[in-house]
Parts: C-alpha cells; structure tokens; sequence
C-alpha cells in the first residue's frame, strides 16, 4: 500500500512538471553546465566572457534592470574596475541640484544597470515593432532554463525552402513558432576575448548563457553550499531519530 | 484534569494560579495513544510545523515585500538578490506551500482510509475540511502576491469564476477586485487576507486538536482503544516517532528549496504582470489542478444552468462533499483493513484524483474534456452513490478483539516478546 500512495505521489510531482516550451519547437540541446548538480557553482572565466558579450552585443537591445554594476564584484572584477566600468554610463541623478534643474552623472557601483530605450515603446520603435525582453531573469522565465537560452542564440539555421516568412522574421527552430523577431546576435568573432578564447558562435552562446544564468540566479552558488550542509545535517539527525525512536519503542509491543 | 504537585516552587506558584503544566502534561506527556499508530499518523503533526514555518517565513518575507502593482514583482527579486539570506526565506515559503498541500492531501486520504471521519469523530473531520478551505485560500491569494504574469492571469481567472452567478454575478466579481479589473487594490487586499488567515488557521486547528483529544485518535484497525493495554503515552512514545518522520520530511522540503526551488512552480511568473498579454496556458499551481479540471468539466449547458456556472458549482461541491461523508458512509466498520471491497474504491478514488489533475495540467483539447468529464462523474459517483450503497451490501472482515491482540498478531510475535514494532501498513 505504502508504495501504492508513493507511486500516486509521483506521478503527481511528475504531473506538475513545469510544461515544456511550446509543442512545435525543437526540444533545447542538452548542455552541461557547471552549475548544474548538488556541487554546482559558476565559471568565473566565462562568466567574465558572458558579460562582455552582453555589453558588447546584447546590450544594444535588451536591458538587465535588475542588476546593480557592484553585483559585478561577484564575476570577480575588483572595485575599482566596477567603478570604472560604471562611469562609461550615464544616468539622471535622483535629486536636482542647487538650481533646482535634474543633471545627469556617470553611474555609480550603486546604479542599476542602464536600459538601452527608455521605454517599451523606443524600444519596439527600433526593432520592428518587438519588444527585446529585459534579460535580467531570463534564464527562469523560460521553460527549459539554459539549456533553452542557449539552444535560442546558438541555433538560427537556414529557413526550410517551402516556408513562407516576413523578411523581419528569423528561422529558430527552437523558438516557440519558430519564428524570430531577433536578428541572430553573435556571429563568429563577434568580440573579441580578452583571454585568447576563439569567440565561435557555440562559444559565445555559452559564455552568455552561463552570465544570463548568473544574472537570474545570483546566489546559486550560495544555495548549493547551504544545501549540502543541511542536507548533510538532516541525514545523521535522522539517523539519531531513527535510533531514539528504535530505543524508546523496544519495550512495547 | 488532575493537578499535579510540582517540586519547582516557581512552576508550583504558576500552576496553582493557571495550571498549564498540568495541562501539558495531561495532554502531552500522559495522552494516551494507540500503540498501534502506523507513520501515516505522522502528518498531522508535520501539517502543524509547516503551518508555523509558513508563518515565521512569511512574516518576515512581509518585512521586505511592497504590495503594490508597481513593485511588488522588484520587491520580491530585492528579497532574492539583496537581503541577507532573503533567497532562503522566499525557496522555503514557495515550497512550503507545496508541501503543506501534499502532508495535508496525505493526512485527508489517511483518514479515508482507515475511517477516520466516522462517529465520534465527525466534527473534527469537518473542522479538516474547514482548514482545508481556508488553506486553499491562503495559498491562492499568497500566489497573486509575487505580481508575475501567472498571478496576474491566475488570479484573473478564478475571480471571473464568480461571474457565472446569475443576476449579482458581476457585481460580486467588481467587489472581489475593489474595481473594475485585477489591479493595485485586488493585490492589496489579497495581501491584507494572506496575512490574516493563517492565524484564522492557527485558531481552527486549535479547534482540531482540542475535538481531537476529546475522542483520541483513530488508528489503523479502527477499533476502539479499551484500556491501558492498548495505549502509550503521547511522551515519548509519539515525541519519537513523529520526530522520525519530522527528519524525513525535512529532508524532502530541503532537496526542493536547495535543489529543485522553481520546480514546482512557473516559468511564467517570473515574468512581470503584464495586463495585456495573455499567457498561452494559464494553469494553477499543481495542488489545484483537480480542482480546476472538475471547474472546466462541464463543457454544456445543463438544462437551464450555464456550463459556466456548473463547473463552479462542481467545484466548489467537490471539497462541500468531504463535510456530509460521514454520512454518507453507511458502513459501520471504520478501517480499510476490514471492508474488502471499499479498500479498492480507495485506490480507484485516488487514482482518479491523479488523472484529474493530469486532465487540469493540459490544455482542455483533444481527449481531455471526455476524461476531465468521466473523471469529475467519478468523483460525485464515489462519493454519493458508492458509499451509501458499499456499507449496507460489504461483509466486512472480523474485527480483531482488541488493539493490543491486533499488535501481537501483526508483529508475528508471541505476547510478551519484546517486539520493536511501531506498526506498518
Ligand atoms: C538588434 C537587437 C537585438 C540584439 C542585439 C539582441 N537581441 Fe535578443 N531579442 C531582440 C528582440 C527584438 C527579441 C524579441 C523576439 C521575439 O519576441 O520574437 C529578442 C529576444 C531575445 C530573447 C528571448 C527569446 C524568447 O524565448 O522569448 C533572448 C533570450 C535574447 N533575445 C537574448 C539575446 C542575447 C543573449 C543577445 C546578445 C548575444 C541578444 N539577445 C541580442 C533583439 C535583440
Ligand atoms: C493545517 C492543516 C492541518 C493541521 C495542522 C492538522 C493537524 C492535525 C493533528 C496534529 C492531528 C493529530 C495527529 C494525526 O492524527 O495525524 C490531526 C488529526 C486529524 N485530522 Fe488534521 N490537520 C490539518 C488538516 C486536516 C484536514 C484538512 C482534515 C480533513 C479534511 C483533517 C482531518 C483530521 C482527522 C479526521 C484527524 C483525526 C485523525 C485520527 O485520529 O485518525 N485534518 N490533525
């Protein structure tokens, strides 16, 4: 009976598995992640190349509003380096000054990240009337997490012959409908890594995944330590609760 | 209640102005129990720590939260990317209310199993159900509160449900909503109820706990407790065995938060509310999913009512059902263990709560409808029609003599033998 309601329960968890990406897209490839499994933790060195692809690429559509530049201290970057990495930007101070007038200033490590359009409708303007999403949580707003991000920028392919589209359109087989309003961002040498790395498209796609992933989950690596130390934890003291429990009951029957 | 004399000049002076501790100790340490309680009698207890953890985490979760439609969804990403340990707090309540669903589900279908609904325990039975409701309203409006995409329609959805009242039916909906659409007074008085009704939660179960020590617990053979011989103290002999399962079941509810912590919930939500576009599949959470195929059953009109308002109907009969079962239930034996025949409608009730919420999590297209329909049919049929009928035609099997015979018979030992049984399934 027990593994009966077990079974039952299972299927149920089964059940409520988050429901795949759209029926007539591709299923994503199967990538492996160093932030995948109980151990999991980031790739510094590709999390510092994702991040230029963002700002070098990315960044001229889509906005991570949710990142502050000082969170940058986590890719491994030193505080100067945030803060000069900050300064190339510009936002609108808060308060006005003396004269009462608003100014703008250079963007401090405080400051979140600039969007490219100052609204939706800029930013429909610019690209043919679709909205670039705001990628700061991208990764869990998808089905399909990286492996689906990855598989979206690594994956444009020749449109099939018999397939009428508009020419704003792009062939992803990956993308639910197939059709994409994103031109295909990265091509081979699309920057340049400052590490040596080949910027292959693979490559890039990777190296941005693994930052987009970062972005949407920035305490991964926090959650997986925990986890395992609790986890650890709950192990012997069920143990010893087991043994306790063995003791206290020996005698009734 | 007996007072005891206490050595503790202190606990003395206490007790003898207001004697908690010898309420504690009559309730606790010396409530007899069936000793022959198996682990499914856990769940009660582990459905009470999860109420409290939902509280402590949700309490603080408000310290950081903004209830309003222009920051609720940013207040909730600052608690997971800037307070200080504020992705463990939220990973715990998300899946907290997970959990709380599948200990309580299992604490129901114990008590369909082995009858624990049945004299003298009706009223606590449906003060159950009670807390069932009001849980399920927790978690619904706790849902709306991150303001993603899926709140939004979710919560869209189900105040629609309303509509279908004949004559009032919009005008109770504009009231549910504070307006004319799902907006900043929806979600903050949403915010203001999921705040409340725990501590409505907490008084209930107090009501279920103090209706439970009047008649005892039930146990797996379902015959009465008659004397010393068939009881334990709660202390310590359940303070162990509950603990037991405390462990396991907190190491279910750590794999998820550490390991699994969107598994059970939407990609869709986190995506910001967004009025106008519609997501391509609204789906509740997945303890729901029953509910919302019975809802979405009714796909005709039913003589003068609307389908609309059939489904609602339905629905909302669905858990009303649970308060008149231990009337419906003719039979006079309580546990599974002895009615044959009930024992396999059990599991065919169950399954067919697992294909409901199957049907609930897709699309109603294709074969879904028919076997949502077959589905719902089945659970009124189980329910109205089965359980009047079962319990006058079964032969239930003979009833051991007594709890502490049944023991001994079950753990194959000879009286007297020091077996370490806690009773299995
Ligand atoms: C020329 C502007 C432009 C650039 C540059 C660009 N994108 Fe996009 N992106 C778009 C537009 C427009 C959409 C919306 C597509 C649609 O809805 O069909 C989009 C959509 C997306 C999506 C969402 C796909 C989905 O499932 O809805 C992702 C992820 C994405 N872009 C990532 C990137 C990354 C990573 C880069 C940098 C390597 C990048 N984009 C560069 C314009 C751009
Ligand atoms: C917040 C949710 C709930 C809490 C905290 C809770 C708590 C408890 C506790 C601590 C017990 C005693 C231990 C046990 O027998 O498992 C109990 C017993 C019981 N509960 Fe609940 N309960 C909850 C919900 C429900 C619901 C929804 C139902 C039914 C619809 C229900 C029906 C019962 C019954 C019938 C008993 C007596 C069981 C027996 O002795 O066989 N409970 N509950």
């Amino acid at each position: 009976m027990k593994k009966a309601l077990i079974l039952g329960l299972v299927a149920c968890s089964l059940m409520a598995a988050p429901v795949q990406a759209a029926e007539d897209a591709e299923a994503p490839k199967s990538v492996d992640w160093s932030f995948d499994g109980i151990f999991g933790h980031y790739d510094r060195a590709s999390l510092q190349r994702g991040m230029q692809v963002y700002k070098e690429v990315c960044a001229a559509c889509h906005g991570m509003r949710l990142l502050a530049y000082r969170n940058l201290m986590d890719l491994g970057y030193s505080e100067a380096q945030v803060k000069a990495f900050a300064s190339q930007y510009e936002v609108q101070n808060e308060d006005p000054n003396d004269e009462g007038e608003m100014f703008n200033r250079p963007a401090l490590p405080s400051d979140r990240f600039v969007s490219p359009f100052p609204n939706e409708q800029a930013a429909r303007a610019s690209n043919g009337g679709a909205l670039p999403p705001d990628l700061s949580l991208i990764v869990k707003a998808r089905a399909g997490g990286a492996d689906y991000i990855y598989s979206v920028l690594s994956g444009y392919a020749e449109a099939p012959k018999d397939l009428k589209k508009p020419d704003t359109l792009h062939y992803n087989p990956y993308f639910p409908g197939q059709l994409i309003a994103m031109p295909p961002p990265l091509t081979e040498g699309a920057v340049e890594y400052a590490d040596g790395t080949k910027a292959t498209v693979d490559q890039l796609s990777y190296d941005v995944t693994n930052f987009l992933t970062w972005a949407s989950s920035p305490k991964l690596e926090a959650q997986k330590s925990t986890g395992f130390k609790v986890v650890l934890f709950l192990l012997v003291f069920t143990g010893l609760l087991i043994a306790v429990k063995k003791k206290v009951w020996s005698a009734v029957h | 209640m007996e007072k005891q004399t206490y050595n503790n000049a202190v606990v003395r002076w206490i007790d003898d102005r207001l004697p908690i501790f010898s309420f504690m100790d009559h309730e606790y340490n010396q409530f007899p129990m069936p000793k022959n309680l198996n682990y499914w009698w856990n769940f009660g207890a582990l459905a009470t720590v999860v109420l409290v953890a939902m509280i402590v985490t949700g309490i603080v979760l408000a310290m950081h939260y903004t209830p309003h439609t222009s920051m609720a969804f940013d207040s909730v990403e600052h608690i997971m990317r800037d307070v200080n340990y504020g992705w463990l707090i939220r990973y715990i309540h998300a899946n907290g209310a997970s959990m709380f669903f599948i200990v309580v589900y299992i604490h129901i279908f114990r008590g369909l199993y082995y009858g624990s609904y049945k004299a003298p325990r009706e009223l606590l039975w449906m003060i159950g159900v009670v807390i069932l409701l009001l849980m399920m309203a927790t978690a619904f409006m706790g849902y709306v509160l991150p303001w993603g995409q899926m709140s939004f329609w979710g919560a869209k959805v189900i105040t629609n449900l309303f509509s279908a009242i004949p004559l009032v039916g919009e005008s109770v909906v504009e009231w549910l909503w504070g307006g004319y659409t799902v907006d900043n007074a929806t979600l903050n008085r949403f915010y203001s109820l999921h705040y409340l009704l725990p501590f409505v939660i907490v008084g209930v179960v107090v009501l279920h706990i103090a209706a439970l020590h009047v008649t005892g617990s039930n146990n797996p053979d379902g015959i009465d407790m008659k004397g010393p011989q068939d009881s334990v103290p709660f202390n310590p002999y359940f303070t162990a065995k509950d603990s037991v399962g405390l462990g396991v079941f907190l190491l279910i509810w750590a794999a998820f938060v550490f390991y699994a912590p969107d598994y059970l919930g939407h990609p869709e939500n986190y995506i910001e509310a967004n009025p106008l576009v519609t997501p391509p599949h609204i789906v509740p959470e997945w303890y729901f999913l029953p509910f919302y195929a019975i809802l979405r059953a009714i796909t005709f009109d039913v003589w003068f009512i609307e389908a609309k308002l059939m489904g609602v109907l339905l629905m909302f009969a669905s858990i009303l059902v649970l308060f008149i079962l231990p009337w419906l239930d003719t039979s006079k034996v309580r546990s599974c263990r002895y009615r044959p025949i009930y024992k396999w409608f059990f599991w065919v009730l169950l399954i067919d709560c697992v294909v409901l919420g199957w049907v609930g999590a897709n699309k109603p297209e294709g074969m879904f409808p028919l076997i949502g329909l077959i589905g719902t049919g089945y659970y009124f049929f189980h329910f109205l029609i089965l359980l009047p009928i079962l319990g006058k035609i079964e032969t239930p099997l003979p009833l051991p003599t007594s709890i502490s015979e049944s023991v001994t018979r079950r753990s194959g030992a000879p009286a007297g033998a020091t077996a370490a049984t806690g009773g299995n399934a």
